[in-house]
């Protein structure tokens, strides 16, 4: 946002139902932030839900607290344990069905999914670099794949510049936030006021225009901009740079991965609320009369047991080689496959982490960097 | 709805035509799509791989043995192991499956004219190598001279021995199997296969291996073939991972940046070999 060419609006705060109202009216469903089982989750907004206000997110590792914002704003929580990746890349989800006839011939067909126009309210820097990276890998060319699609197409996103980062947040360091800056069809900026308000597409200067907003002042636009440069100076983990794979590769025995491994679960939250895994399984749930089989897929984790299995022995046996695989593939092997590392510097794999494993400290222990972690918290 | 693309869709329906029992664990099946324009559309290359879906139960990844050439048919060698495979073993000529692919990169057999061609086997890899010297021997002229070297555990897992046994007699061709535990009438060499690569004969200069087998047996031979003056550049090999999804996606075949399943399985050894050997990769 804060682009020179695009027009920046204010939003009261009391017109936020009014700007959820016009989505509405333009066909989207609204999935928004709520306050359920002690986070922040993104769910169905019913049409005459508020969001909630005053909440804040406090993170750590191997922690998660909603706390209050005296300032009582909409946004005032840097993330909750998922956002974006769920409503698109199904967590389970059938890909195709087979039919078995008394001859025993087989008839395949393609399932696919029911894909409303979904809005999602609330979404950070983080979540559009991340979902820019499963794009690039769902939605690669000659290999769209169809599910994904299907959903994405639908998608209308309503990013928040993070004005308050949480401890575990690092996106200032791969690049990535905290202020939104392209893949968004509106973003907002949240002053105690209310909202600077951008469009970043066409159905975006839609919405905006319905609402017949003013256009935000120089000092409100300064406010939200200054706003974004203090949430990214606040934030104290980092990564030492945002191209680690020479580093990383060449310490593939270093002594780190059996110290982390000592600690880690293999529980695989890290490959759950990243949201930038896209490991998955296939497996098929055959029908009781025998006559049909739906075949699945299901969000698997290299954490797993079976992620490496193979006829006759498992190419990671051990918690060592699977958070190497993990740790290696996000920093190392994107860049072979997508041109930039996949860490998007959210932080949900830190407080997430029922051990309180810190990626970001993980990577300066193997890196040999300095200050790279904010490990004085712990 | 109309069918997707073999590859990226479900799968095709087959029917297997004929089941040939090759060892004990081992069997082949030979398979026609029901669809007769998918058949007739089919093209693979050696080295390549399908995803074979037994109802009900699974998808697993099986290289194709058969020929490029043979239009009306595609061939699966296959080791029943798991749940998929071993209930693929029990199935009879008639029996539906389904057929995805072909999937990943195969051997770079349009570029070797003029080479002599060294492949080197471990186990059930013979059977990716197998359409190679099928390849071959088809177009005899274009190439040197051909190394078959193969190593099993025991001589009973040795399948297809008719056939090595009538390569070895065509001119300037050379067959060199192992067994690590031989059995009676063994004609061949009875210990590791690796103590053969110093007896095999060609041009370091103008050949190229190919090899498919055991990791360690891979890495055995190729610093063999190397310490003999064979460039890296023309040293291949063929990758075995957890294969799921075939289109590199699902992200079980990764080996560091590669997706196996579609980089691969049939690599250079420039590609793979800072990671080879490193466990966990």
């Amino acid at each position: 946002m804060f682009n020179e060419t695009e027009h920046t609006v204010f939003l009261p705060h009391d017109r936020l139902g009014a700007l959820l109202a016009a989505i509405r009216a333009g066909g989207w469903q609204c999935v928004g932030p709520r306050v359920e089982q002690g986070t922040i989750v993104m769910a169905p907004l019913a049409e005459d839900e508020d969001l909630p206000r005053g909440v804040q997110a406090e993170q750590a590792p191997g922690q998660y607290r909603l706390g209050t914002d005296a300032k009582r704003r909409h946004f005032a929580w840097a993330n909750g344990p998922q956002a974006i990746k769920p409503l698109i890349f199904a967590p389970q989800e059938t890909l195709w069905r087979v039919a078995r006839d008394a001859d025993g011939r087989l008839a395949f067909e393609t399932v696919m999914p029911d894909a409303p126009k979904l809005a999602v309210i609330g979404v950070r820097a983080c979540d559009l670099a991340a979902l820019a990276l499963q794009d690039a890998h769902f939605l690669r060319k000659g290999r769209t794949d169809a599910h994904y699609g299907a959903r994405r197409a639908q998608l209308f996103l309503v990013a928040v510049q993070c004005a308050v980062p949480a401890s575990t947040c690092f996106c200032a360091s791969t690049g990535d936030g905290p202020t939104p800056t392209v893949g968004y069809d509106l973003a907002l900026a949240e002053l105690d006021e209310g909202f600077v308000a951008v469009a970043g597409s066409a159905p975006g200067r839609a919405v905006l225009h319905a609402l017949g907003l003013a256009e935000a002042s120089p000092v409100q636009i300064a406010a939200a901009r200054e706003q974004g440069d203090a949430a990214a100076a606040a934030q104290t983990r980092r990564l030492p740079g945002r191209d680690l794979r020479e580093a990383l590769m060449a310490r593939l025995k270093h002594p780190q991965w059996d110290a982390v491994a000592e600690r880690c679960l293999a529980c695989g939250n890290c490959t759950a609320v990243c949201p930038t895994c896209f490991c998955h399984t296939e497996h098929d749930i055959p029908a009781l009369d025998g006559a049909s089989s739906r075949h699945e897929r299901e969000w698997d984790s290299c954490f797993g047991e079976t992620h490496g299995h193979l006829h006759g022995f498992n190419v990671r046996p051990d918690i060592r080689t699977r958070y190497r695989q993990w740790l290696t593939h996000k920093l190392a092997g994107w860049h072979d496959q997508f041109g930039r590392s996949g860490c998007v510097g959210c932080g949900r794999c830190i407080a997430w982490c029922p051990a309180g494993i810190d990626f970001t400290a993980e990577v300066a222990a193997l890196t040999g960097a300095s200050g790279g972690s904010g490990m004085e918290e712990r | 709805m109309p069918h997707a693309p073999i590859d990226v869709g479900p799968p095709h329906a087959a029917t297997v035509v004929s089941r040939v029992q090759e060892s004990p664990t081992i069997f082949t099946l030979r398979l026609h799509l029901d669809d007769p324009d998918a058949q007739a559309a089919f093209r693979f290359a050696p080295g390549q791989f399908n995803m074979l879906y037994l109802y009900g139960v699974g998808e697993v990844p099986v290289s194709i043995m058969s020929d490029p050439e043979e239009h009306d048919i595609i061939g699966h060698t296959i080791r029943a192991l798991g749940r998929v495979t071993r209930g693929l073993s029990a199935l009879q000529p008639g029996d539906r499956v389904g057929v995805r692919g072909p999937f990943g990169r195969g051997w770079p057999l349009q570029d070797l004219g003029g080479n002599d061609i060294v492949l080197v086997t471990g186990g059930l890899g013979c059977a990716p190598a197998v359409s190679v010297i099928h390849y071959v021997l088809r177009r005899r002229a274009r190439f040197g001279k051909l190394v078959v070297i193969q190593g099993v555990k025991h001589a009973d897992d040795l399948i297809w021995r008719m056939q090595y046994e009538q390569w070895a007699k065509l001119p300037d061709t050379q067959v060199l199997v192992a067994a690590s535990e031989g059995a009676a009438f063994w004609p061949w060499h009875v210990g590791r296969v690796t103590e053969l690569f110093g007896l095999a004969r060609f041009n370091p200069e103008r050949a190229v291996a190919m090899l498919c087998g055991p990791e360690g047996m891979m890495r055995a031979a190729a610093e063999s073939l190397l310490g003999r003056g064979l460039p890296e550049t023309h040293l291949y090999l063929s990758m075995e991972r957890n294969m799921q999804c075939g289109v590199g996606r699902c992200g079980h075949c990764q080996f560091g940046g590669a997706f196996v399943c579609q980089n691969g399985p049939v690599f250079n050894w420039a590609e793979v070999k800072d990671l080879l050997g490193h466990r966990g990769f």
